[in-house]
């Protein structure tokens, strides 16, 4: 008998039943993400104390050890090249701890006006590298070949069937680490999605040196001295990225469509597709007339929608909004016009979430005619 | 052999932290003499000495602030992306032996790998420690941004490691074709679809109907950014010895030229980053 279908004891129905409808759609888990986000930037002080980050990390273990036994997740996340994901999202969150904590202490000792524990005299003594460091690093060589080679002894690389072309296996997906843009294509065309926010992101990660103009917080943990880069920094890494990537990779099957973490993948789900284009939205439902048939009057509205967001917007917020006002004011017309766009171009990846989900948004500017749908 | 154990004796009368015995004698003979040129590391000129009169160690400086080497603070990560480039070449090297990148020839000289090669875990360790180095090479990007060490003076070196991210991506992208298995296949059609939109130079992006020649269309799926990178219109075998020239040469010696660069300018911009 197989051993992994030996595997008798499963948890409890009324438990995965919960956590399947609680977690049961895109939009609850990036909200309930974001949340999360909000609440872990909140009250850093509290969670990364050890008793309480070692709790939830152990209650966190816990809970994936007991999913493993569910034969629905462990189809998905059992799987060899999906492993690694598993260790991706537990190591970012304990690397996330250890950022936080270090950051809490700090800033409690600036607070009191003590200097940061990385500049005590005691830490910016210099030290040799031969043998401090080198021993340090061999020992760092030796741990890691150590546990390298033991995850290849213990999991086999994965080798499907033959490449066939005329086989396209449902769902079809990118590797793991592109599954948060794949993620995007339900939201944008792929010119966005695939070309755009990838450009974006290496731009806007280049762009963060000469627009973060803040000279404290350089060497050494601290979430009190600049919190609005480190809040955009972990929304983009930890929602964008990686739950987005989690989501990608265990919530989303066949079709590409969405299942909870204890669902089978069912290849018959069905979802109504039943998503409109803003012009339809205006034109047929506001105006109560038919659209028309040239492309510029059926989207001028969606266009200066966007023009609006993305030019006028930034404006108006420097202008009425005091954290805008005092970014502008720092920053001056290039770096804050270039973070604007940035800024507002991840916002806008949430704003098509949401207007997909309340209003069955597809399109904001639909020319298909030109490729060119936002 | 008693002679030699008196010398190291007495020697280590001048020099109490000087080992004594058959290392001591392996230090005086000529042939250690000539590949390392100083006593042992056990004296601050000696230790400065071990790092600077080494071609791989002097990547360091001699000394370093001390909370520079903190686990807790640098987590390691960058020296264990580097690490995982190290352990990807070698074991690249090692399975270009047996792998050879046509459509005739890929899946069945990965099924040997693991069916005739005894033992074998070189595929294992290349694809794992290519999934380890992406995790690691985001880590370590998170480190040094939320320790700020991107501020001046380092901001060229933070691009510098944008540039190297956006490679490790590439690089395990590249490779993530060559078993031409189904996950392969359709895992590059996926990625590579996204070319097609690409505003202008993509068939089907934005702006590239408006590119005509009279009635000719100069962007269509035979001649756009999409087919430049597989070498057709769809994943075949051009698209197999592209990714695998691009895998296997091409962003390796870009990988490497730019961690020359940014290791180099780690120790010019002042060595690990800590409080100003």
């Amino acid at each position: 008998m197989n051993p992994v279908t030996a595997l008798a004891w499963q948890p409890p129905k009324f438990y995965t039943d919960a956590v399947n409808t609680v977690l049961g759609s895109a939009w609850a888990v990036v909200l309930l993400s974001i949340a999360g986000l909000v609440l872990m930037l909140r009250f850093y002080r509290i969670w990364t104390r050890p008793k309480i980050a070692g709790a939830i990390g152990g209650a966190a273990v816990l809970l994936l050890a007991i999913s493993y036994f569910d034969p629905a997740f462990r189809a998905i996340a059992g799987r060899p090249d999906n492993i690694p994901i598993v260790m991706m999202v537990l190591s970012v969150a304990f690397f996330v701890w250890l950022a936080f904590r270090q950051a809490a202490l700090n800033d409690e000792r600036l607070e009191q006006g003590l200097p940061p524990r990385e500049a005590e005299a005691k830490e910016a003594e210099k030290t040799f590298v031969w043998p401090d460091l080198v021993y340090i690093e061999l020992i760092a060589l030796i741990l890691f070949s150590v546990f390298l080679v033991v995850w290849s002894i213990a999991l086999k690389a994965p080798l499907e069937q033959p490449a066939n072309p005329a086989k396209t296996p449902n769902p079809s997906k990118a590797p793991w680490y592109f599954l948060g843009l794949q993620e995007m294509l339900v939201y944008f065309d792929p010119w966005i999605a695939g070309v755009l926010m990838p450009t974006m992101i290496i731009t806007g990660l280049m762009m963060i040196p000469y627009i973060d103009r803040n000279p404290r917080g350089s060497g050494y943990y601290t979430f009190r001295e600049r919190k609005f880069a480190v809040s955009l920094y972990m929304f983009g890494f930890l929602i964008a990225w990686v739950v987005l990537i989690f989501l990608g990779t265990f919530l989303r099957g066949p079709n590409w469509n969405f299942f909870g973490p204890y669902e089978p993948w069912d290849i018959h789900k069905l979802e109504p597709l039943t998503n409109i284009n803003l012009s339809e939205i205006i034109y047929l439902r506001i105006f109560g007339r038919g659209m028309p048939a040239h492309w510029f009057p059926r989207e001028i509205f969606g266009i200066l929608l966007v023009l609006g967001y993305l030019f006028v917007l930034p404006v108006l917020l420097a202008r009425f909004v005091p954290l805008f006002r005092s970014l502008y004011e720092r920053l001056g017309n290039a770096r804050y016009g270039l973070l604007m766009l940035h800024l507002l171009v991840l916002g806008s990846l949430v704003i098509k979430m949401l207007a997909r989900w309340t209003l069955n948004l597809k399109y904001v500017v639909a020319i298909p005619e030109y490729f060119f749908n936002i | 052999m008693a002679d030699e154990v008196k010398r190291g004796a007495e020697g280590g009368g001048e020099d109490p932290g000087r080992r004594r015995g058959l290392f001591a004698w392996l230090r005086s003979t000529q042939i250690w003499t000539s590949v390392f040129r100083h006593g042992p590391p056990d004296t601050p000129r000696n230790r400065t000495l071990a790092v600077m009169s080494n071609v791989f160690l002097h990547l360091h400086p001699p000394k370093i602030r001390r909370s520079g080497i903190r686990m807790k603070y640098t987590w390691c990560m960058g020296g264990l992306s580097f690490f995982l480039f190290l352990v990807e070449t070698v074991t690249g090297v090692l399975l270009m032996f047996y792998y050879r990148p046509t459509a005739e020839f890929a899946y069945a000289d990965i099924v040997s790998l693991r069916e005739d090669v005894p033992l074998g875990i070189m595929r294992e360790l290349h694809r794992w420690g290519a999934h380890a180095m992406v995790i690691t090479v985001w880590l370590h990007m998170m480190r040094v941004f939320l320790t700020g060490s991107y501020k001046p003076p380092r901001e060229f070196n933070w691009n510098v490691g944008v540039m190297l991210l956006v490679l490790t991506l590439l690089l395990s992208f590249t490779g993530y074709l060559l078993p031409w298995d189904q996950l392969a296949m359709w895992a590059v059609t996926v990625g590579t679809n996204m070319a097609r939109a690409t505003p202008f130079v993509g068939h089907e992006g934005p702006g590239a109907g408006l590119l005509k020649l009279g009635d000719i269309n100069l962007v269509h799926s035979g001649s756009d950014v999409r087919f430049a990178l597989l070498g057709g219109r769809a994943v075949g075998p051009a698209a197999l010895l592209k990714f695998y020239v691009w895998h296997c040469v091409a962003f390796p010696l870009a990988a490497a030229t730019l961690m020359a660069v940014h290791f180099w300018r780690v120790r010019k911009d002042g060595g690990i980053s800590g409080p100003l």
